[in-house]
């Protein structure tokens, strides 16, 4: 199950045991265009355990839409995966799958079965013109040939309603459904097969906060029942401080800090983490004016040599200028900082 | 809110906006967007309108921009109604008061031509004529004053050259080229990555400070409201339901819908250690805005409200004017039992309330 030749750098992003369920090692995704082709992610690596929700922030151009197209293997040119990769580790306890190099064919009886995803417009990511209930029986049938119609038919009807989504809505078509109760349909329809890992692109940012609540309260209880694993990408820290068991903060297309929900709220240790924290106004705390961050993120095409977070960095040191700082283990989390590096205090 | 020494710069009195839709089959139907609404401006001080989708937060603030007719209902503008004839000159004078910003920077600005062509225009139309050299500082002095300096260095590039923050930057210093006293944003940091939203708050705030610019902050994020704003008023289905300081209003809701609203926003700054079963556990069923073609009698909160009583079914609630500035229009008010809002779980109560129902 484990894999070989780990470097020390890595164990901390990717504690690799029995109950692991992604791993996904130095990553890197580039879009080839014209010119120089542009890297979008890079390095990343992290590990996700069975049943745990993984966040995963950062703003536009992070490379967060970028990392997830890879790691669900939906990306279309010109976004190449050029090195690394995502072993899928089943729980049958058969050999891990490496996603990215795996055949079409062997990829599409991991999908829905194993692996599934919720996108964030979840019109486009239902069939305008067929009934709700028929999109679900084209998956379970998919996926299950000795499934007869009569009972797929039965099954999407239980599925919505454990979305809150009454049975008889199954003969409805998409747009006569309110947009949370179709971003709730395509979660139910994700869970379909009984993957063992969703991934979550912004699946609540199209909703108002009070659907986003619901949305959030019945995922988690799907999740103590079914104990499936969540990749959950947002913009929203907030929203991940409360949800995810640890996030990985992302910034100019790799991953800064990885920590529990908890240390990242409490303890930050990249300043960006930090800033991203602080640039959310309390609700009830009292209120002190705060300055976000100042500046914008860098281009990809023209990355800084050292730190790409220099230029807004109130903490830069010579070194940031220079030298590319890694994400390296402290304690049981990691973060990709120079003011954590042997012998400097922060 | 209730501070009567100061007049209001802008003020909407019992407005209303319907609109007409073909249904499917080709009958008109009608959409009650914005029912009743009343609000003030006041110079120097900042109200956020907060609801979700749907609510009417932006059809009022098309209505104060003047870009939609009111159905019924009258908007003053420093005391005098606005007409309802559309004559140039009236709306001129009325489109060098008060000005909007939209919620897409990158749709705002014409793409087309440069920083300082874009905002040329805009003191061109409403100063006429000037002399170049008295243009080019206006420009420099706008791009100033929503710290984009130094501006020769943003003069000419073209919108697609600046970031998301720097444009919107860009809009509202458009929006100051007239000199305004309102200025109405309509989610104007929703579609701004959240590093730089904070800016785009204070860079308002200063505007209230030190130009004394009333300001209408349209959200669905009540944190960035609490942050910026003085008052809150809290939109449904078309509908003001409560109002009053934003502080108040946060953390003592009056009306069970901003309960609602509250609890449902993620709070950063929530202790941590509380259980996340216990933040999320029991917001399993929390229903959805009704339609504003058929909105239902009585309170139009009534099919979600855990506190619902015959009289919500069939009467609109009376205003309860309350202490320190508020109201809120529930009849909880009425009947004494407003107490028990306050430590009512309302996500947990809705869900109990709908799933009891679907059962």
């Amino acid at each position: 199950m484990t894999t070989t030749a780990l470097t020390a750098r890595n164990d901390a992003a990717r504690p690799v045991g029995s109950d692991t369920v992604l791993d996904v090692d130095g990553l890197c995704v580039e879009y080839a265009g014209a010119g120089e082709p542009v890297r979008a992610c890079t390095d990343v690596t992290f590990a996700l355990r069975r049943g745990e929700i993984l966040g995963i922030v950062g703003e536009s151009g992070s490379g967060k839409s970028t990392l997830i197209t890879a790691l669900t293997r939906l990306q279309r040119p010109p976004a190449v995966t050029t090195a690394g990769r995502v072993l899928f580790h089943p729980q049958d306890g058969e050999e891990p799958v490496d996603l990215v190099r795996l055949t079409p064919r062997k990829l599409r009886a991991l999908r829905w079965t194993s692996l599934s995803i919720v996108l964030q417009s979840a019109m486009d990511a239902l069939n305008p013109v067929m009934r709700l209930g028929a999109q679900f029986v084209d998956a379970l049938r998919e996926h299950d040939r000795s499934m007869s119609h009569t009972a797929a038919w039965e099954e999407a009807r239980r599925l919505l309603g454990l979305v809150g989504i009454s049975a008889d809505r199954a003969r409805s078509y998409p747009h006569e459904l309110s947009g949370g109760m179709r971003q709730r349909a395509t979660i139910a329809l994700a869970l379909a097969c009984r993957p063992e890992l969703v991934v979550m692109d912004e699946p609540t940012t199209a909703v108002d906060v009070v659907m986003q609540r619901q949305i959030l309260a019945q995922v988690l209880r799907l999740r103590r029942e079914f104990g499936f694993a969540v990749v959950f990408v947002t913009h929203d820290l907030s929203l991940l401080l409360e949800l995810a068991d640890r996030i990985a903060v992302m910034y100019a297309g790799r991953i800064v800090e990885l920590a529990s929900a908890t240390d990242v709220y409490r303890t930050p240790m990249h300043p960006y983490t930090r800033g991203l924290r602080d640039s959310f106004p309390p609700l009830h705390a009292p209120v002190t004016r705060l300055e976000g961050i100042p500046g914008s993120p860098p281009d990809l095409r023209a990355l800084p040599s050292g730190c790409p977070f220099a230029d807004r960095c109130p903490a830069v040191m010579e070194r940031c200028r220079t030298e590319l700082p890694l994400l390296e283990p402290h304690g049981g989390r990691s973060v990709a900082c120079h003011l954590h590096d042997e012998g400097i205090r922060p | 809110m209730t501070d009567t020494t100061i007049r209001p710069v802008l003020e909407a009195i019992d407005v209303s906006k319907h609109f007409s839709v073909a249904n499917g089959i080709g009958d008109a139907a009608v959409v009650r967007a914005v029912e009743g609404v009343s609000l003030r401006l006041l110079p120097g001080r900042i109200v956020a309108v907060v609801g979700e989708s749907g609510s009417g937060k932006t059809t009022l603030a098309r209505l104060l921009a003047r870009f939609y007719e009111p159905t019924t209902g009258e908007i003053r503008l420093a005391g005098a109604p606005v007409g309802r004839t559309r004559r140039a000159r009236s709306e001129k004078t009325y489109r060098k008061a008060v000005q909007l910003i939209f919620q897409d920077p990158f749709g705002s600005l014409n793409p087309l031509h440069r920083v300082r062509h874009n905002l040329e225009r805009a003191i061109a139309l409403h100063h006429g004529r000037m002399s170049r050299q008295a243009r080019d500082e206006r420009v420099a002095s706008l791009l100033e004053r929503v710290s984009l300096v130094p501006a020769s260095d943003y003069l000419d590039k073209f919108p697609h050259e600046l970031s998301g923050g720097q444009r919107q930057r860009v809009v509202i210093a458009r929006a100051l080229a007239v000199e305004p006293r309102v200025l109405l944003g309509d989610e104007p940091i929703s579609m701004l990555d959240v590093s730089i939203r904070l800016e785009m708050l204070n860079l308002l705030d200063s505007l209230r400070r030190e130009e004394g610019l009333a300001i209408l902050y349209i959200t669905h994020d009540i944190a960035s409201a609490r942050y910026l704003c003085d008052d809150i008023v809290v939109m449904y289905a078309g509908q003001m339901v409560e109002a009053g300081p934003k502080d108040e209003v946060i953390s003592n809701p009056q009306h069970p819908y901003t309960k609602l609203l509250v609890e449902s926003s993620p709070d950063p700054h929530r202790d941590v250690a509380v259980d996340r079963e216990a933040i999320f556990g029991d917001a399993d069923e929390l229903g959805e805005p009704p339609s504003l073609i058929d909105p239902p009698t009585g309170c139009r909160f009534h099919p979600r409200c855990p506190f619902a009583m015959e009289r919500c079914r069939t009467t609109e609630p009376p205003r309860a004017v309350l202490a320190e500035g508020r109201w809120a229009d529930c009849w909880l008010h009425e009947v004494g039992r407003a107490e028990e809002l306050h430590e009512a779980p309302m996500t947990e109560l809705i869900t109990r309330r709908l799933s009891e129902e679907t059962r």
